[in-house]
């Protein structure tokens, strides 16, 4: 396929990728606020991720090179279709390797690979306001937010003890970035949160059909909400991963046949291709292994 | 020191707006002293305006004109003028009133009725009940009766609560608007004593009384109230 | 009895177009008293109310509340951020429905908590003793602490908004109506309540209710608004048993007798 005419590197013409940085910027100089910006119509449906692919067309460069996760793999739709996008309208590298990777875009995962100095990686937000859930007025949650009133989000939390005799929120956990704004990590698993914290990757997050933009610069101070009596935890899991025997990582259960047969294995593939290929090989891995 | 209550020159009308404006004149150059320890009693026939003299002195009432001053601790209010906190303060600390009827308010018993003027002036309210009790107790009102709200009582047996509400403070000056009207010989009796210690006590009263055998005991002086009467009938 | 006001107004004028919603009131509360706002639908009361709980800004006149500290602020100068705190943390605001002072989402415990994780309180176990001791003292079950308020009767409803309000220890409560739209009986225990309540915790009040025995029960001091002015104020019972004002007679005489 010869050159694509038709469309400006990255889909977005020029001036709307300036206006997206704009706020990108803005979201950079006030962690964890979320900035209004003018959304485009992308070819792709809301709920694929359509803001994360707007920030990061705005971001990318030709040198770049690209990861796109969903659900921290690589392998599936989401993520192949936003990837084979990008290639046709960039022509970037792109890898599978979150170490090789410039750009990171992801749908509801941190790569389990620790992020370093220079990484960015962009993540794909539904919904953007965290305190949506008990106040539907955006007018009274924008003022919420100026003033710093967030009795509200523990609300939530209580919620869940009350219920559930424990913080029972395990995704999208609400987040204190820098002492001031709180904010939504969209759908990652509260496992994931803990990255969040002093990472050295920059984070940005697009929010396509609630048009908004927001950020956790490199090496802030992002802390999870929580109770004093009922301090936050992530979830363990009480096997590692079937097929890499990794530890400390967070696992996807899998179905295995009619017989209700399950398997835990790393949510993250890459992560898991990268420890095997090593010569980790995990429980179910070696039966496998044995049977050929 | 000067008398706990003077009242001079007080006048009273009703202006019925929705008649008309007409105008019906009560009283009119009111003047009536009570000193420490004395209880004076207005007489006259009913309709002489003793109620609504009793009525003005407690600040239910407005005033057209005159004075009614308060003294206590040495210090003089005029009522007439008084601000509503002023009248407020009066009633908590200086005036007490023992109405005609009891104004019932839904679920307070009839124990606490009569502890609350001594709760609200800040007494223990564990001491306050006990001395309510004592109270209900000299004014044998059966016990049954004690927890419930006093709404569902006998005309007797309320107007005993409402004596108890009035007489468990020290207020210096007491109003009392027909006491011992629905209530038997026997308890009449602890009445006119409770009056009598409220006497010896210093308690400036002023009171209405119909039956003659209670005002024959308590009353110092008698003030015929028709001497009041206004000047002319309004047109 | 306190002899330094605690809120101040003078002149409240609230205009709407050519209409005029209150006029030139003027108001003086002081702690522990509680003030009846009476009169007719359209009379302005709740316009009043609302201007003086700092939630519709006068068209002119001033309103000073006494902070905490004893400062005498004027409440539509200071900041968004000040005046929201204090509506949260110094006064309550009891609407006559109480699915507009609740939230109808979230449980009985949350909805009692909510003021107190407002104001910092982040111990589970401290917001939830608490809660259960507001929802006995308005008597609701402690065991439907759990319970969302659309599971409630009105009159729970009721109470759970003033046990909401009431938890941060205000010292100023506004009341919409509280008792409208409750039948009589469940009227009777809200009133004796509130007035216990009140009287326990030393609270100023300000209650706008159409219901004379309302005004009768709860305040000591009460104004009659009429076309949007004050035209009669003085000691609730000498308001009510000797009104002077052509209109007030009207209401007073209006009473159904039982």
């Amino acid at each position: 396929m010869t050159g694509e005419p038709f469309y400006n590197f990255a889909y977005l013409d020029e001036q709307t990728k300036r206006m997206i940085r704009r706020a990108i910027l803005k979201a950079i100089a006030i962690p964890g606020y979320q900035v209004p910006f003018a959304s485009r119509e992308m070819p792709m449906p809301y709920g694929w991720g359509t803001g994360g692919v707007q920030v990061t067309a705005a971001i990318i460069g030709r040198d770049d090179v690209l990861k796109v996760i969903d659900q921290g793999a690589d392998d599936t739709t989401n993520a192949v279709s936003i990837r084979a996008f990008f290639q046709k309208v960039t022509n970037v590298a792109v890898t599978t390797d979150t170490g090789a990777a410039t750009i990171i875009q992801t749908r509801h995962r941190i790569p389990e690979h620790p992020l370093i100095d220079g990484q960015i990686i962009v993540y794909q937000v539904p919904i953007p306001e965290p305190l949506r859930f008990l106040e539907p007025r955006e007018t009274e949650t924008r003022t919420m937010h100026a003033l710093e009133e967030y009795g509200l989000m523990h609300v939530k939390l209580y919620e869940d003890i009350a219920r559930h005799g424990e913080i029972a929120t395990t995704y999208a956990y609400p987040v204190k970035v820098e002492g001031r704004y709180v904010m939504d990590p969209s759908p990652t698993p509260k496992f994931d949160n803990p990255k969040m914290h002093m990472s050295p990757a920059l984070q940005l997050f697009g929010a396509g059909r609630e048009r908004r933009i927001y950020a956790i610069p490199p090496y802030s101070d992002v802390v999870s909400l929580d109770f004093d009596d009922h301090p936050f935890t992530v979830q363990r899991f009480d096997k590692p991963c079937a097929l890499c025997g990794g530890d400390d990582v967070y696992l996807d259960e899998v179905i295995m046949d009619d017989r209700g047969t399950r398997m835990f294995v790393c949510s993250d593939t890459a992560h898991c291709d990268g420890r095997r290929s090593e010569g980790h090989v995990g429980k179910q891995a070696a039966v496998e292994e044995a049977r050929r | 020191m000067s008398d706990p209550l003077v009242v001079s020159g007080v006048a009273k009308s009703f202006t019925m707006h929705l008649r008309g404006g007409l105008r019906l004149p009560v009283v009119d150059n009111v003047s009536v002293r009570v000193a420490r320890g004395e209880c004076v009693v207005l007489g006259g026939p009913s309709g002489a305006g003793k109620s609504s003299i009793l009525k003005m002195l407690y600040g239910n009432y407005a005033v057209d004109g005159g004075e009614i001053l308060v003294t206590h601790d040495g210090e003089t209010v005029d009522l007439a003028r008084a601000s509503p906190r002023q009248v407020l303060q009066l009633r908590r600390n200086v005036i007490g009133y023992v109405s005609q009827f009891l104004r019932t308010v839904p679920r307070v018993s009839a124990l606490d009725v009569v502890a609350e003027p001594l709760i609200a002036r800040g007494h223990d309210a564990e001491a306050s009940r006990q001395q309510a009790s004592a109270l209900l107790d000299r004014l044998n009102l059966p016990h049954a009766l004690w927890s419930l709200p006093p709404a569902t009582f006998s005309g007797g047996e309320q107007q005993r609560v409402n004596i108890a509400r009035g007489f468990i403070t020290e207020h210096p000056v007491l109003l009392l608007d027909e006491p011992t009207a629905s209530l038997d010989a026997q308890n009449r009796r602890v009445v006119i004593a409770m009056i009598d210690e409220k006497k010896r006590a210093g308690t400036a009263l002023l009171g209405i009384f119909h039956d003659e055998e209670v005002r024959e005991a308590v009353a110092d002086r008698i003030i015929d109230v028709t001497a009041f009467r206004p000047a002319r009938e309004a047109a | 009895m306190s002899d330094q006001p605690l809120m101040t107004a003078r002149g409240v004028t609230k205009i709407y177009g050519e209409r005029i919603g209150c006029e030139a009131v003027d108001l003086d509360i002081y702690p522990g008293e509680i003030v009846a706002i009476v009169g007719e639908s359209g009379s302005g009361k709740t316009t009043l109310l609302n201007c003086l709980s700092a939630r519709l800004a006068p068209s002119a006149g001033s309103i000073y509340y006494r902070m905490r500290d004893g400062r005498l602020q004027d409440l539509y100068a200071m900041g968004e951020a000040e005046r929201r705190f204090l509506m949260r943390t110094d006064w309550g605001f009891v609407h006559q429905n109480p699915a507009d002072g609740l939230r109808m989402g979230v449980s009985a415990g949350a909805n009692v908590g909510e003021r107190l994780m407002a104001v910092g309180e982040r111990h589970y176990g401290r917001i939830r003793d608490t809660a259960l001791d507001w929802l006995e003292r308005v008597e609701i079950s402690t065991d439907r602490i759990d319970d969302r308020p659309n599971a409630f009767s009105g009159g729970m409803r009721q109470r759970l908004q003033i046990a909401r309000n009431l938890v941060t220890g205000p010292r100023l409560v506004f009341m919409d109506e509280p008792t409208g739209g409750l039948d009589v009986s469940v009227q009777a225990r809200l009133l004796d309540l509130l007035r216990g309540l009140v009287g326990e915790l030393g609270l100023a009040a300000i209650v706008v209710t159409h219901d004379l025995a309302v005004a009768r029960l709860l305040s000591q001091r009460i104004m009659v608004m009429k076309d949007g002015r004050v035209i009669e104020h003085g000691l609730t019972d000498r308001v009510l048993d000797d009104p002077r004002e052509p209109y007030t007679q009207l209401l007073v005489s209006s009473i159904l007798q039982v």
